[in-house]
């Protein structure tokens, strides 16, 4: 059981430097065969001007630094991801040093087949080196209770 | 060079988005995934903790079906268009051996601050039909005009 007391709760602003060798192993356990994520000389002519990341990378964020979830009382074993949103304002580029944080947005319960479920919406927003809003990142994941 | 693709103007709503088929999902792509994007919920990798789970087994990251979606939408509007906002639904879990089918259609088309935009719907099923994710994207397409 999540308390609804956690909304507004943001995790400290966390760095990530985006490797290309990173972006590529990403790339590859999708099956994504996009040069862009590849092939530097091929991007280098791009209009990106370099190796970008896939659409779904900034999950990669999620995970890296103080998560937002992390403290409250989740069995993960029962967690389940709902839905998930992004927004892209620029591309991530390798080589961009991408900061970060993540709050919680809402916390809910529901009831389904299965009984009552926690909803817990999360929300990330990405800055690159210039300071410019890259990605807008909602989570919405469900806990069987 | 580029692998153009679409105009705006030869974009009609209903159209269809012609459909992807991935390579069977395997365990060690899992594994990948797992260590690619950072997420090592157990429930994905190691099989007697999803047993335990009462998952009858490890389950794919939900992720990585966004990924194939990502992987679709990309690869249907090429290096000319631009990606603007992906969102999903996860409605069903997919295991090794499943066989992911991408489709799509679009929705709508609309002009907003100089741009040309495509608003599609988005699917995955499984080789038994059974839809994964649904979701909805955005994408920006040069125009001819």
């Amino acid at each position: 059981m999540v308390d609804k007391s956690v909304i507004g709760k943001t995790t400290p602003t966390c760095k990530m430097d985006v490797e290309k060798g990173h972006i590529r192993r990403f790339a590859q356990a999708i099956g994504d065969d996009n040069p862009l994520y590849y092939d530097e000389e091929y991007a280098k002519k791009s209009r990106y001007g370099g190796i970008i990341a896939p659409p779904t990378f900034p999950t990669v964020f999620g995970f890296e630094g103080e998560r937002v979830l992390s403290g409250l009382d989740i069995n993960y074993a029962r967690l389940l991801h709902g839905e998930q949103e992004y927004e892209y304002l620029k591309p991530i580029m390798a080589g961009d040093t991408i900061r970060f944080s993540t709050k919680i947005t809402d916390v809910d319960v529901k009831e389904g087949k299965g009984g009552a479920m926690d909803i817990i919406k999360t929300e990330m927003a990405g800055y690159n080196q210039h300071d410019e809003k890259v990605f807008v990142a909602r989570s919405t994941v469900v806990i069987r209770r | 060079m580029t692998a153009a693709g679409p105009y705006f103007e030869d974009v009609n709503v209903a159209d269809e988005i012609s459909s992807l088929t991935k390579a069977p999902i395997t365990e060690v792509q899992l594994v990948k995934y797992a260590g690619a994007s950072g997420d090592f919920n157990p429930i994905h990798t190691v099989h007697h903790y999803a047993e335990k789970a009462g998952l009858g087994g490890v389950i794919a990251h939900g992720m990585l079906s966004m990924g194939f979606v990502g992987e679709h939408i990309t690869k249907w509007m090429g290096e000319t268009g631009t990606l603007k906002r992906l969102g999903v639904r996860f409605i069903a879990i997919t295991r090794p051996g499943d066989v992911v089918t991408l489709t799509g259609r679009i929705t709508g088309k609309s002009e907003s601050d100089g741009e040309h935009l495509v608003q599609c719907e988005l699917w995955a099923e499984k080789q038994d039909g059974t839809k994964t994710v649904t979701g909805t994207a955005t994408v920006s397409l040069p125009s001819r005009v």
